[in-house]
This record gives structure tokens, C-alpha cells and sequence, in this order.
């Protein structure tokens, strides 16, 4: 048996609280009494009584603290007396149904701790995306930042704290994300299983679900780690934090790696990684024709010994165009990466920018097009304006537009599509779609590509079919 | 110390700030997220805060600027002559409240304190006297020397001043004794019945009071602000409990002063009694001792000081030394006495400001349901004002606890970088002076403190040299959010 007799001077706390503590501690296992309280005449006396030795309790009085403690043995003792400080410590929170209104949190810390999370997920514009991110960290959370316009030294501060803490940082500029199921930013509904996607894509990761989904193929878990991730200055901080927790993950039999074009030296760096892993690596990095998403997705269904399903395509007529230059609008950067490598296979150098002569491949979800604006994907706005712009230019013989379904995206995309779409086949401009969409996605898939169809549009769910179809028009090979 | 791993074990939980889109998509898929009401931090400021994030001294320097607030154990020790124990106040200074101020510049009830105080120590034998000597008055604030003082907060030398010692052993600090409401000096009146007040509390109530304590011993002083938070003051704007606390402590030893006559014994116990801010005082010079003890921290953003000369509302922090960043005092929206009205008020003034500086006042307003008037009548509007200062907090206070709050700590210790960051700036419960001098209180309420100070402290900080020389000086700290402070809890078996 053990006896413990602590007094910390001039630390008040009411009666009330301190019995509940005395009780907390004596209904503690292997305690058989226990006496937390201030030291009044009558409390020394009460301890006297319970048989403590109050020798060194002298000159103890009513603003100190009595903290007594009868144990088994030692260790509980100890443990009893630890107990004592956490109770003291602790900061309860009110019980739900709190007879006041609790107001809003105004940080992401606080609103963390309302629930417990463990994630957080940061949209706000991106001059103020740093220091929220930062806090984030700084409370021990993961953090996907789905805001752009960060700057480098920003991104890298981030990814450079994350690494020290182990934690993950997914972005800046993050669109997508799938953790253990649930979608963060822009992602399509897909089923569980056994596919894991990581990488500095966010429609890359798309495609990718969506061709899983079409062949039945589930996604546990895509971690997008930001635009600039595998650029020479970032060094894939993320991405091969992210490959390594996959890696260790039971549950993964898969893992895709993708990208837009990277660094080469970082390329080479991540190939040494993905040499390590244990679990089978399916690199979709892109930068040349021959890596397509789509056959990344067919290679990762056949490590799983899946058989692969075609990806669907939709369209009744086909389409033929008035001899003219391939424009492309996407929204999705990784999308229209893609496509431009397939393109300049065939058609050579192409433009980034609108509005030039010759062939152009534009992504409108580029920083320069969404600073102090919404993304395409959510405010189609910009593009539709754009293409509108390009149907009427004379020069255009083909246009490919991407359209993005799933959560967080717009609604219903195909509304204003269809008529610049009708106008499009009136002018013999003929219309490629890229619909990055799965089966579950809110929008209705299927839905959405019935109506380009109608409209004249031929519709591809892989985005590399379609971008080969609008390049085999370009060159007027025609037919289907 | 996170762990990657563990984020893929299970379905993640999210805290959201920014678009509402993407947390209504997280709830489509009934997942589990909480939204932040997010702003943009307060203009002028983004540049800064973003220094300050990536330095990664500002976390540990903050830990240990609040530990150290917190660590105070204020007890009164005695009661003395300014004179005798205030430093560098020679006969010819006055000290006052706020950042430092000329007298050209002096609102109506500090001239009015400071003339009412020229009077008293008998610098000047009447008003034209007063006015001719004052511009040549050497000015100093309260917070130069390790004292503060309610309202105006003019300290001279003949003044008794409480000296509040830190039974932990970081200092001392100093306040005068509380005259009580009405015509009194600190709001800036400066009549016959003032002075008289004065002469009586420097003749009778300072040498009885210190005899009081002298025989009593030290007066644990954190014990009383605690229990009387569970008595519903706020320890500003209502102080009853806690000086009937007082009283009550000290009233044996009061009664046994034998070497004072019997009349002035129960006249200091009925001067006391009859004016529940009498402790107001005390607690002042409880956060100063606190306050101080975190003064100096490099790189903390600890907000050590909020005081007004009725003039400038100034704050320092605990890492750019001794600057004041100011800005104009605000008005206070308040409840006004008899027929005074807001245009009666002199803007903001007075060193109280340091409850709220440390977990009091505005703070713990959730304590003291009885004075909700001045913050709309709810109930439920004061208990929002101190869960929103848990915003901009670095600490729950250990001992002052808030029992409709399920005991909760109060907020303390702010943050200037979490007040710009979320534009939540410190509420404040204060007491209003007339605007001319000579006419006393009127009123009471609230008041914000002014977003500048903040961005302009916090744009100070971000300034200062980079680059630590020796990695060594920046602490680390135990990450145990759960229990920051436990070691103060220690005791010997």
C-alpha cells in the first residue's frame, strides 16, 4: 500500500469540482482512497482522519491544494496522481443541446476541434491560403489545399513542415482528392477497392477513376499533391510521401502514378521511389504520346487481374468538319496535357494560348484564368464564352472541349454546351467531347452524353480517344 | 506529430474553410465536416501574417510568453507612499494611463485628473496654477513603471499604492488604491470633495490597510479573482464578490489594528465596503505582475499591453520590446448614467484594459450574468462574447474558471496574429468618462479594441531580423496540447 500527499500552494478550484475529481480517482482500480482538496482546517483534519500522514501538510491553508492518494502500489499511485493534474487540467466543453448558441469557428483550428478532424481542406482565395494551411499544420492536421495562386516559396514552407510532422500536404492547387472513399474538391462517385492514385494531377486522377469505374474496378484511396508538385523546385515532396504511406496501406494492391509532364531530374527521382515500393507502381506521368491515362488504367486492371472494359463512347453520326485548325478548351489541366502530347504527334507544335492562328490547346482552369474567379468546372462562364468565340472563328475546323462531372462540379455542364454545340455542327465545326465522368456521378452521365450527342457532338470517356479522333479530323482522315 | 499512415486507416474528418461547395459535397457523401466562417484577414496585414507562419519560431515563443503570463501567483504585500517604492516617480512626475502622451494632447478627463493630482501633492495652489505648470509636467506612463492605474490612472507621489507580488518571483507591480464611483479623480474630476478624498486615503486608509496586511500576511490574490468569477464578476466591470472576498479576508486583521483609532478602522471598513470596485485595483495590478512576466519573448506575438490615455489606445506585444502601436481611442457603446448620452464621452481611457489582457473582463464576461445589460441584455450574448475570444487566445487560464462553461478556463493570453488573422479583436468592458474635465463618470459599456494596433504590431514583428544566430535559443516544446501547463501542479509526495 502506497500513500501519496501532495500540496501545491495557492491553486484554487471550487469544492464542487475538486469532489468530483476526489471521486473519479477513488473509483480508479487499485485505489482505495482518495482526498482532492483545499487545505481547510476541517479538510486537514478530514485527511488526518483518513489515516494520511499530514506531517508535511503544516502551514497549508485554505488557497492550497491537498492532493492525497491511497494506492495498491506505486505505479498506481503514480498513475492516480497523474490523473489528478489531467482532470484539473483537462478543458471540458459544453454538452451538446448547451442551453446558448456557440458561435461560428473563425479558424480552421477551432473549427477542427469542434469535431475532431483530422483533415483540412482549404479553399480560401490564395493569398490567404498559406498562413490557414500553416495553422493547419501547426495543429496536426493533414491539409489539401485547393486553392491556387500560392506561390512557390509558400508551397514549399508547407510541404517542408509537413515532412517534419509527418503529415501530408495535398496542393496547392489541389482539385482532388479520394480518402478512404470519401471525395474531397472535385471527384467522381466511384465503389471501393483496391486502386490507389497519387500524384500532381487533379484531372488526371479523374480520368483515371472514371476509367476504373468503367471497368468495374474500385478506388480506395487518390492523393493529389498540387500542380507543381513534380516540378524541379517542389522535388515531388509530396507525391513520395504520399507513394510511401500507400505503399505501407494492406488494403492497396494497386498504385497509379500520374502526372503532367515533370521535372526530368524529379521523374528520375520518383522512378527510384517507385523502384522501392512493394506494391505494384502503374506510371501514368505523362509528356509523351505513348503514356495515356487510358493505358495506364488498362495496365493497372490487368496487375489486378480484371478484365478491361472499354471505355464508353457515345455518338450516333460522324462527325465530319470543314477543313480548319483543332482548338482545344479544357478545363482539366492534366486533360488537356494529355491530349496536347497525343495531338502534336500528329499535327506538331501546338499553342497554348487562344486567339493565335493554327492549332491551341487552352486550359481555362489555369491561375491566370481563375484569380478572383471560380474554376470552370463550377462557373462555366469563361469557357463557354471562349468557345462561342471559337466556333464563329473561321479558322477552326475541330474544336475538343472536356467536360468534368462528379461532385463539387457544375451541375448540369451539358446545358451550355448544347446549344454552342448545335451552332457548331450548323457552321461544320465539328465537336469532340472528353466527358470525365462515372457511372455514380450526380450529374447522370449518361444523361449528359445523350444530350451532346443529340446536339452533334461525338463523345469520348477516355479523354486520349478523343483527342486522337480530334486530330484524325484535323488531318481530314474523317470516317470512324 | 502526425502520422500518415493513421490518415488512411480510416474515413477522413474535415475541418472546411473557404468555398461552401466543396464542404455541401463532403456532406453529399455524408461525410463528417465542420465549416469555418472564415474572413480575410484584417488589409494591409497578408504580407506579414505570411512571414510569421513560416517562421517557425513564433509557436514555441508564444508557448512560453503565456506560460510565463500564467505562472504568476499575485499576492498583495503591503501598501505604502508611492513615494517610497514606485521607480523614477520623483516629486515632480505624474504618471498616467495609457501610451505616452504631451498634455497638449490630453483629453479632457486626464487633464483633469492630472490638474486634480497637481492640486493634491500641492505642485499648484489653485486651477491657474495648475494650468500655467502643467505643460512643463513631466508625463510618464503608468506601464513604464511596473504600475497601472483605472481611467485616467494618474499616480503621484503621496499617493498609496498595493504592491502585488509574484509568490512565483517574477516581480512586483503597483496600483493605487480605488476611490470609489462618482466625482473622483480617475474620471477626471478634481473638486474639494476629491481632494479631500485623497488627503483621507493617504492619511487613514493606506497606513491602516498596510497595517491590515502587514499582520495578515500575504493576500493570495488569484484565489480571490477565481472564486469570485464563480460569484459572477467579470473582474472589471463588476468586482462585488471579489472585494467582499477582500473584506472578508482581511477584515479580522483590520478590526486588530490597535495603533489606529477605532473610528478610521470602520471607517476604512465601511470605504471598502461601499465601493465594489475596491478591488478592481488589485486585479489590475495582478495582470501588470502577469503581463510583465511575459514581456520580452522573441518572436512571441503575445499582446502584453492594451491601455488608453483617453487620447490613443496603445498595445505592445511580448516581442517588439517596448514600442507602442496606436491608434485613435474608440468611443465606448455603453449605458449611460441620469441624462448623459454617448455625446457626454471621452473616447476610451484608462489601463483596465489589462483584465481583459489577461483572461478577465470582456474575457470572462460568461461569468457575470449579472451585467449582460451591456452587452444587449442576453444571457446568451455575453456567453458568445467570451466563447469568441477563445478565437484569439493562446491559453485557458488554469484557475480562473467559468462554471456555465462547464468550468472551462477562461481565454487568455491573446494573439495579435490570430486577432488579425480572423479580424476578431479583443472586447474590452469598460467604464466611460465625461469628455470635460470636472464632470466624473457616465457611463459604462463596451468597447473593441482598434484593428490597427494589431496590424501594425504584427507588421512590426514580421520585421524584425530573420535568422535566429543560435538554434539553440528557440525552445522546443513538448507537443502535449493537452495539458501545456501541467508542471505548475507540482508539489512533493
Amino acid at each position: 500500500m502506497i500513500d501519496i500527499v501532495d500540496v501545491v500552494t495557492r491553486r484554487y478550484h471550487d469544492s464542487v469540482r475538486l469532489m468530483q475529481v476526489s471521486r473519479s480517482i477513488a473509483d480508479m482500480n487499485g485505489v482505495q482512497a482518495s482526498m482532492v482538496a483545499m487545505g481547510t482546517d476541517l479538510n486537514l483534519e478530514l485527511l488526518s482522519e483518513m489515516g494520511f500522514d499530514t506531517g508535511h501538510t503544516t502551514g497549508s491553508g485554505a488557497d492550497d491544494l491537498l492532493i492525497a492518494v491511497r494506492a495498491d502500489d506505486q505505479a498506481t499511485a503514480d498513475l492516480a496522481r497523474a490523473e489528478v493534474d489531467r482532470l484539473l487540467t483537462a478543458a471540458p466543453r459544453p454538452a451538446a443541446g448547451a442551453p446558448f448558441t456557440p458561435p461560428p469557428p473563425h479558424t480552421v483550428e477551432s473549427a477542427a476541434d469542434s469535431v475532431g478532424a483530422n483533415l483540412a481542406l482549404i479553399s480560401v482565395p490564395g493569398p490567404h491560403a498559406f498562413v490557414e494551411a500553416m495553422a493547419a499544420l501547426e495543429h496536426g492536421m493533414h491539409v489539401m489545399v485547393f486553392s491556387d495562386n500560392v506561390s512557390v516559396e509558400h508551397e514549399l514552407a508547407l510541404k517542408t513542415k509537413a515532412a517534419t510532422e509527418d503529415l501530408l500536404v495535398m496542393g496547392p492547387d489541389c482539385g482532388t482528392a479520394i480518402v478512404h472513399g470519401l471525395g474531397l474538391g472535385f471527384s467522381n462517385v466511384v465503389e471501393p477497392g483496391p486502386v490507389a492514385i497519387t500524384g500532381a494531377s487533379g484531372t488526371g486522377i479523374q480520368q483515371l477513376c472514371c476509367l476504373f469505374d468503367a471497368s468495374g474496378v474500385g478506388v480506395r484511396h487518390a492523393l493529389g499533391t498540387g500542380t507543381r508538385d513534380l516540378s524541379a523546385e517542389i522535388g515531388a515532396r509530396s507525391t513520395l510521401a504520399a507513394l510511401d504511406a500507400l505503399d505501407a496501406d494492406p488494403e492497396v494492391e494497386v498504385i497509379v502514378l500520374v502526372s503532367k509532364p515533370p521535372d526530368p531530374s524529379v521523374a528520375e527521382s520518383v522512378g527510384d521511389a517507385v523502384s522501392a515500393c512493394r506494391t505494384p507502381v502503374v506510371n501514368a506521368m505523362l509528356g509523351s504520346a505513348d503514356v495515356t491515362l487510358e493505358a495506364a488504367a488498362r495496365q493497372a486492371v490487368e496487375v489486378l487481374g480484371k478484365p478491361w472494359v472499354e471505355p464508353p463512347t457515345w455518338r450516333t453520326e460522324i462527325a465530319t468538319s470543314r477543313s480548319g485548325a483543332l482548338r482545344g478548351l479544357f478545363s482539366g489541366g492534366t486533360l488537356r496535357a494529355e491530349a496536347k502530347a497525343i495531338a502534336e504527334e500528329g499535327l506538331g507544335q501546338l499553342a497554348d494560348e487562344p486567339g493565335v492562328p493554327g492549332h491551341w490547346l487552352c486550359d481555362f482552369g489555369d491561375d491566370r484564368y481563375t484569380r478572383g474567379r471560380a474554376h470552370p468546372m463550377i462557373d462555366p462562364a469563361i469557357r463557354l464564352d471562349a468557345l462561342a468565340a471559337t466556333i464563329d472563328d473561321s479558322e477552326t475546323g475541330v474544336v475538343v472541349v472536356d467536360v468534368v462531372l462528379g461532385h463539387a462540379a457544375h451541375p448540369d455542364p451539358a446545358s451550355g454546351l448544347v446549344p454552342l454545340v448545335e451552332d457548331a455542327r450548323n457552321w461544320g465545326v465539328a465537336v469532340i467531347v472528353s466527358l470525365c465522368g462515372s457511372r455514380g456521378d450526380p450529374q447522370g452521365r449518361d444523361d449528359q452524353a445523350r444530350r451532346l450527342m443529340e446536339a452533334g457532338a461525338e463523345v469520348y470517356q477516355s479523354n486520349a480517344a478523343a483527342a486522337g479522333r480530334a486530330v484524325q479530323l484535323t488531318e481530314g482522315v474523317g470516317g470512324g | 506529430m502526425g502520422d500518415l499512415n493513421s490518415l488512411l486507416d480510416q474515413e477522413p474528418v474535415v475541418a472546411a474553410a473557404g468555398v461552401d461547395l466543396l464542404a455541401d459535397a463532403i456532406e453529399t457523401q455524408a461525410g463528417r465536416v465542420a465549416r469555418t466562417d472564415w474572413r480575410p484577414s484584417a488589409p494591409g496585414a497578408e504580407h506579414a501574417l505570411a512571414i510569421l507562419a513560416a517562421d517557425g519560431r513564433a509557436r514555441p515563443a508564444n508557448r512560453d510568453a503565456v506560460e510565463r503570463l500564467l505562472a504568476v501567483r499575485p499576492q498583495l504585500v503591503d501598501v505604502v507612499p508611492a513615494h517610497s517604492i514606485v521607480p523614477d516617480l520623483s516629486e515632480g512626475t505624474l504618471l498616467h494611463a495609457g501610451p505616452p502622451i504631451e498634455w497638449a494632447d490630453c483629453s479632457g478627463p486626464l487633464r483633469g485628473a492630472l490638474t486634480g493630482a497637481m492640486l493634491y501633492e500641492g505642485l499648484a495652489g489653485n486651477l491657474e496654477e495648475a494650468a500655467a505648470l502643467a505643460p512643463s509636467i513631466l508625463l510618464s506612463p503608468c506601464h513604464h513603471h511596473g504600475a497601472v492605474g483605472p481611467m485616467a490612472g494618474v499616480v503621484s507621489a503621496s499617493m498609496p499604492v498595493v504592491v502585488v507580488e509574484d509568490a512565483a518571483g517574477s516581480g512586483v507591480a503597483y496600483a493605487t488604491l480605488n476611490e470609489g464611483l462618482g466625482k473622483v479623480l480617475r474620471y477626471g474630476a478634481y473638486g474639494p470633495e476629491v481632494i479631500e478624498r485623497l488627503e483621507w486615503m493617504e492619511r487613514v486608509l493606506g497606513p491602516t490597510l498596510g497595517d491590515a496586511i502587514r499582520r495578515h500576511g500575504p493576500v493570495d490574490l488569484g484565489t480571490i479573482i477565481s472564486q469570485a468569477l464563480q460569484m459572477g464578476d467579470d473582474g472589471h466591470n463588476r468586482n462585488r464578490a471579489a472585494t467582499s472576498l477582500f473584506l472578508r479576508q482581511v477584515g479580522a486583521d483590520l478590526i486588530a489594528s490597535e495603533s489606529v483609532p477605532v473610528t478610521d478602522r470602520s471607517d476604512v471598513f465601511r470605504f471598502i465596503d461601499s465601493n465594489d470596485h475596491f478591488m478592481l485595483n488589485l486585479i489590475m495590478a495582478s495582470g501588470k505582475l502577469a503581463v510583465d512576466a511575459a514581456a520580452g519573448v522573441d518572436g512571441a506575438s503575445l499582446v502584453t499591453t492594451m491601455a488608453r490615455n483617453g487620447t490613443e489606445f496603445g498595445v505592445r506585444l511580448s516581442g517588439t520590446g517596448d514600442t507602442w502601436f496606436t491608434a485613435p481611442a474608440p468611443i465606448v457603446d455603453g449605458l449611460y448614467l441620469g441624462s448623459y448620452t454617448a455625446a457626454d464621452a471621452n473616447p476610451d481611457i484608462g489601463d483596465s484594459a489589462i483584465t481583459e489582457t489577461v483572461g478577465l473582463g470582456g474575457f470572462a464576461m460568461a461569468a457575470a450574468p449579472a451585467i449582460v445589460g451591456f452587452v444587449g441584455g442576453t444571457a446568451d450574448g455575453a456567453i458568445r462574447r467570451t466563447l469568441e475570444m477563445y478565437e484569439i487566445t493562446l491559453a485557458e487560464h488554469p484557475s480562473y474558471r467559468i462554471p456555465i462553461l462547464e468550468d472551462r478556463g477562461t481565454p487568455t493570453g491573446i494573439d495579435a496574429t490570430r486577432v488579425v488573422r480572423t479580424g476578431v479583436v479583443p472586447q474590452i468592458n469598460t467604464g466611460v468618462a465625461g469628455r470635460e474635465p470636472g464632470v466624473g463618470m457616465v457611463g459604462a459599456g463596451l468597447v473593441q479594441a482598434p484593428m490597427e494596433c494589431f496590424v501594425e504590431a504584427v507588421r512590426s514583428l514580421a520585421a524584425r531580423p530573420s535568422a535566429p544566430t543560435a538554434a539553440e535559443d528557440f525552445r522546443p516544446w513538448p507537443d502535449d496540447d493537452a495539458a501545456p501547463y501541467r508542471d505548475e501542479i507540482g508539489g512533493s509526495t
